[in-house]
């Protein structure tokens, strides 16, 4: 099958060597993760650049682009990011639980 | 206002600014590097301390709550993750047997993919390619067979109501017949898939028509096709925020007019001594229709603005999920997403790391897409 071919991320050409900056293609993404990883890339100070594009809407792929500072590695940072982005939702995730048990609100019927 | 970020809610660092024909602000600044001397680095622990969800408003149907400290790249994830890829189960099968209906197949088809199911998706397995088998475990499957004849008891001969005149004058969703497959009677024991709503009209029928078919229903997800969208809406809208100038009150007999250009309810008038304020617990059902900005008399008086990490949340549920749970499965979804490209940037390390020693130069690995092969000195890198 075609579908299992296709890698999830892929490191696009003319990446550097030591990956201190490199363009990320990711399969099945859109901009949904695309926005969402930016952001937090964006507040790694030790991200130079982070941009993210969806190329083309029949492509089902976006590409996410690192440059770091200090020939540090942007597939560390995308991993950090990725670990970051998930503890974020995990807190707004309690959080919403969390209210939803203790907090006082209207309930109400509405018709269907 | 009942939250602890009252105070900074003035923080015009958070505010969006609302002009007669422009915005402003619209970015959100709180990245590294952008104020001189200030951190703004990713930290989880301020994160959790300035976060606040607040339910507002539950019904069987809808909830509205308060996301406020997050950014626009997340609230948004969030909101397109309920309308496109928090999966449900629907029709997506249809095997017509006989129809002599006016309406033709592909039609009636049509509507019965679009009937919101009662089947808890988390039963049921994705069917990861069309080719799939279907199995007890990834399809459910549905019967109709309504056919219409005259009633012969009929009251009324005048009548022309076809109620009365006819049987099986409208075939309704309640007509779905649940047919239980294998481990699914025991399975679905509890809750015996059906359509949410018993009163949807598919096809109306007249005298010696009739539809049989038979619907395979799966699990999907709205970015293959709307039908699977778990909302009915899924939106938000950011707070406004109205400013009154102290400096510049709002003249005693225009009181009224400055309270009718805003939504009812969000400017208070004092009857005595018609003063007005903004009515903070109101201040958030504001259209922010800047209709106060088209008045000259009013220039200077207010300034309107948004609060951009202030998110209003409305997600109304339109399938088997009680309102207050979609929240949370889009969650989950969003970390399902995160946890498979983790695993995907993990093996590319894996391989990048194994490589470097084998290839000179630092080069980084890379199975050869044959595409993509040729070229000198380019970067190979490894699929997951």
């Amino acid at each position: 099958m075609m579908a299992e071919t296709i890698p999830k991320i892929r490191i696009m050409k003319g990446a550097e060597p030591d990956l201190s900056a490199a363009t990320y293609q990711i399969h099945d993404e859109s901009h949904t993760i695309g926005n969402a990883l930016r952001w937090m890339l964006m507040k790694n100070p030790k991200v130079e650049f982070c941009g993210y594009s969806a190329p083309h809407p029949s492509e089902n792929h976006i590409q996410v682009r690192i440059q770091m500072y200090d020939k540090l590695s942007s597939l560390t940072a995308l991993l950090t990011a990725l670990t970051d982005l998930d503890s974020l939702c995990e807190t707004v995730e309690n959080a919403y639980d969390i209210s939803l048990r203790k907090d006082k609100y209207e309930k109400w019927e509405e018709k269907s | 206002m009942p939250f602890k970020a009252s105070q900074s809610l003035h923080d015009p660092r958070r505010h969006v600014g609302v002009h007669a024909e422009h915005i402003s602000n619209v970015s959100s600044t709180d990245y590294p590097g952008h104020y001189p001397d200030e951190d703004h680095s990713w930290d989880l622990v301020k994160f959790t301390k300035d976060l606040q969800v607040k339910v507002q408003r539950l019904s069987n149907r809808s909830i509205e709550f308060d996301l406020v400290g997050v950014d626009a790249s997340i609230a948004n994830g969030f909101r397109r993750i309920l309308i496109a890829e928090v999966p449900t189960v629907c029709i997506e099968h249809v095997y017509v047997f006989n129809n002599t209906s006016v309406m033709v197949d592909e039609v009636l088809a049509h509507r019965l993919g679009l009937v919101p199911l009662n089947v808890d998706p988390a039963l049921v397995d994705m069917k990861d390619a069309v080719t799939d088998q279907a199995t007890d475990r990834n399809t459910l499957v549905f019967r109709l067979a309504v056919a219409c004849t005259r009633n012969k008891l009929a009251p009324n001969i005048s009548t022309t109501n076809p109620e009365e005149l006819y049987t099986n004058s409208e075939v309704l969703s309640s007509h779905l017949q649940w047919d239980p497959q294998g481990e699914q009677a025991v399975v679905y024991a509890d809750n015996p898939p059906a359509p949410t709503n018993p009163n949807i009209v598919l096809v109306k029928l007249r005298p010696g028509q009739e539809v049989e078919m038979e619907m395979h229903a799966v699990k999907g997800v709205g970015k293959d096709h709307a039908k699977f969208s778990p909302v009915a809406t899924a939106s938000y809208r950011i707070l406004p925020l109205i400013i009154l100038n102290p400096e510049k009150p709002v003249p005693a007999h225009l009181a009224t007019k400055f309270q009718e250009c805003f939504a009812p309810g969000v400017i208070r008038v004092d009857p005595r001594t018609k003063r007005v304020s903004v009515d903070e617990k109101n201040m958030r059902k504001d259209t922010v229709s800047r209709e106060v900005l088209r008045h000259p008399e009013f220039e200077g008086c207010v300034e309107l603005k948004r609060v951009r990490d202030f998110f209003l949340f409305n997600i109304e549920s339109e399938s088997f999920y009680p309102p207050e749970r979609l929240f949370p499965e889009a969650i989950k979804v969003m970390r399902g997403k995160i946890a498979t490209i983790r695993k995907a940037a993990e093996a590319l390390l894996a391989d990048s790391d194994a490589l470097d020693g084998e290839v000179e130069g630092g080069a980084v690995a890379e199975t050869r897409i044959p595409r993509e092969a040729g070229g000198e000195g380019d970067v190979i890198m490894t699929e997951a």
